[in-house]
């Protein structure tokens, strides 16, 4: 069984990857007071592909992966997700939004005072007022595809950096997401760890799980990323298929980025 | 009929010279007998940890106005005709210690275990390692606590009026029975307290915010 | 020094008051405690809310009630409220007053599990798509409750005990009681030496009972501490 089959969306495109723009965000700036982290930021990423984002710290890349889930305001421009545009201040765009993007933070950010299957099954039924019995079997489902299933009755504090983070990914799965955002997911692991959550998230791309990541697993982008997106100093510096960026780099900017950063 | 007016307002800022007298003497009293209960608590010795934490919960499990009056009975069982300050002063001084010696003992604990190994390895014995390292320290994080705490040792010597001590709260009783007018009274006697003891809340708040920031 | 002989033979027909005055102790302790909890709750909700008047309310509430003693509060409810108007039972008047009390303590308890909720777990919840409301709720209100749990159960055990000065409006509970034995017998000391004999009991029974319930709303806390 597939990830994406079990989380009920769709299977690996009927039609060819880069067919369907899914991601549509356009000349979008955003101020934080009088620091501007983004200026004029256009990107379009389609539907059951991967697009690695990658940058130095303060470069806008996790500023720009919140802005598409709505969790920061943009000061200019647009972002459309899924065809509808975002707003943060219009509730029946976020609510959609909701439906339609999953998160994973670097914190994980599970809650403390839920088991791990609690953890999974809450919005399931509190959002989308499933059965409790229905939002189990869906969380037994997706924690057998990031391999723990013997965890369901565990609470966070007695997981590993890498068991909780695959909860986190397997929360989100569980809502059947149309995209998934990954925010420096393993930045915050041990070395040792960060292999684990990388393979479920390698397993999620073949199925045809269109993602997003922040990252900084040059590695892991170069390996299985078909668009690689390098940001400077809040702009898309560069961006094409890894084979490009990370063989032929065209700015002096991503050459000293990459020489630097591996 | 007597209404309330300024000479009754003035009668009762007068009385609350009491209540400061009494709450300076519970807390030299309590904090003296605090700090070795904290230090009982840590100690080395099974039995005084033991000593000192029996005694806490004890006083800890018990009104206040009751040891108020095992105190004023107690004491005049013994044959002392003592006047009722002494009584209050004995059980402010109680219960303080009891309360200082757990927020203090948790101050000590607070310490990181390091500063103990670090300063045994320069040679220092345990009472040089109190006086030198640990307290210091200790005494720094004590500071927004046990200023906290004086506003419970301020408003809890108010119970010493029930056995006829005349500080504030017993002065506003005696307001009263003259004016007939409770709640102008009480509001007044709340306001003294409350001039009394908002401006240590303030305080005890501000050095947590400094503590804070300093780590 | 004189020599003193303990007396405890009162005991015999004065235990009955006892066991009253402990019924009344418990009753309304646990009364207070119940109506002081919902009171700090809804306390804590408007002091860490968006509405700058209402946060500002309770906030004057808090530090007037914090910074008075309980005895003057306990005498403005039963004696004060009559002067204007309102005539209440000593036991009601008690009850009141103990509220008003825990409520102001507990609501600053709550209020700092509140604060200690990090921003990224509102976050989370969002992302999966619950409406501010269900944040709210289990997000935010239940994981701080659970969180300072154990000082909410000492300021309740410190309620419970602080409701013997409710017997200086002859509210007849447990040190009342006392009051009235120790006047007809006069064996003042022993009688206090039992009253607090029962408030220590009392004190168990009630971190005890307050223990259990912590453990029975609080899954996690039951897993994972035995």
């Amino acid at each position: 069984m597939s990830v994406t089959e079990a989380a009920g969306t769709r299977p690996r495109n009927e039609t060819a990857p880069g067919a369907e723009p899914i991601i549509v965000v356009d000349n979008v700036s955003k101020s934080f007071g009088p620091l501007q982290v983004l200026h004029g930021v256009s990107l379009t990423i389609e539907r059951g592909t991967m697009v690695a984002i990658v940058g130095r710290s303060g470069s806008g890349k996790s500023t720009l992966l919140r802005c598409m889930n709505a969790l920061e305001e943009i000061n200019g421009g647009t972002i459309q997700v899924c065809g509808n545009r975002v707003a943060m201040d219009d509730r029946a765009s976020v609510k959609r939004l909701r439906s339609e993007v999953g998160m994973v933070f670097q914190s994980y950010n599970l809650f403390p005072h839920l088991t791990v299957l609690r953890n999974i099954t809450l919005a399931l039924t509190v959002v989308q007022k499933k059965s409790r019995a229905d939002a189990d079997a869906i969380a037994h489902k997706v924690l057998g595809l990031v391999g723990l299933a013997d965890k369901a009755e565990a609470y966070p504090e007695q997981l590993s950096g890498g068991q909780a983070q695959r909860v986190a990914i397997a929360r989100s799965l569980a809502l059947s997401p149309k995209v998934l955002l990954f925010d420096e997911v393993t930045s915050a692991l041990d070395p040792e760890l960060t292999g684990e959550v990388l393979k479920v998230m390698e397993d999620l791309a073949r199925d045809g799980m269109t993602m997003v990541l922040v990252t900084h697993e040059m590695a892991f982008a170069r390996r299985l990323a078909d668009i690689v997106v390098f940001m400077h100093q809040g702009k898309v510096w560069e961006a094409g298929p890894p084979a490009e960026i990370f063989a032929d780099p065209k700015t002096p900017e991503l050459r000293q980025f990459l020489s630097s950063g591996l | 009929m007597i209404t309330f007016s300024s000479t009754h307002l003035i009668y009762l800022i007068e009385a609350a010279r009491w209540t400061v007298l009494l709450s300076v003497l519970a807390f030299i009293g309590g904090g003296a007998f605090g700090l070795v209960l904290a230090l009982g608590r840590v100690s080395q010795h099974k039995w005084l940890r033991w000593l000192s934490a029996a005694y806490i919960q004890i006083i800890q499990g018990t009104p206040l106005l009751v040891v108020l009056f095992l105190a004023y009975f107690g004491l005049s069982i013994l044959g002392l005709d003592i006047p009722p300050i002494i009584a209050a002063g004995l059980s402010l001084t109680l219960y303080t210690s009891a309360f200082l010696g757990e927020i203090w003992r948790g101050c000590i604990l607070s310490v990181p275990k390091t500063q103990w190994e670090a300063s045994n390895c320069i040679g220092l014995s345990r009472m040089q390692q109190y006086r030198h390292v640990i307290l210091p320290q200790a005494a720094r994080i004590a500071i927004p606590p046990t200023v906290g705490f004086m506003v419970q040792i301020i408003k809890n010597t108010s119970i010493t009026s029930i056995i006829g001590f005349v500080e504030l709260a017993r002065a506003g009783q005696i307001v009263n029975n003259s004016t007939f007018e409770p709640f102008i009274t009480f509001v007044f006697v709340a306001i003294i307290y409350f001039a009394m003891c908002y401006p240590l809340s303030l305080a005890s708040r501000h050095f947590e915010r400094k503590l804070n920031v300093g780590n | 020094m004189i020599s003193y002989s303990f007396d405890f033979s009162f005991l015999l027909t004065a235990w009955p008051a006892f066991l009253r005055g402990a019924w009344l102790t418990i009753v309304l302790a646990g009364t207070s405690i119940a109506l002081g909890f919902v009171l700090g709750l809804v306390c804590a909700i408007l002091r860490s809310g968006k509405s700058k008047l209402l946060s500002g309310l309770v906030g004057i509430y808090v530090e007037v009630i914090r910074n008075t003693p309980f005895l003057v509060q306990v005498f403005i409810v039963y004696f004060g409220l009559p002067s204007l108007g309102l005539r209440l039972s000593a036991e009601t008047s008690a009850v009141i007053a103990l509220v008003i009390n825990t409520g102001a303590y507990s609501s600053e308890i709550i209020r700092a599990g509140i604060d200690s909720i990090a921003k990224g777990q509102l976050e989370a919840a969002e992302c999966l798509g619950l409406n501010k409301l269900q944040v709210y709720w289990h997000i935010i209100l239940i994981p701080a409750v659970e969180r300072v749990y154990p000082a909410l159960s000492s300021q309740f055990v410190l309620l419970m005990l602080s409701s013997s000065i409710t017997s200086q409006i002859s509210a007849q509970e447990l040190t009342a009681e006392a009051n009235m034995i120790q006047s007809e017998t006069f064996r003042s000391f022993e009688v206090y030496l039992i009253v607090a004999a029962v408030y220590l009991a009392l004190s168990v029974l009630f971190r005890v009972v307050l223990w259990g319930i912590g453990q029975f709303a609080f899954v996690r806390r039951r897993k994972l501490r035995t």
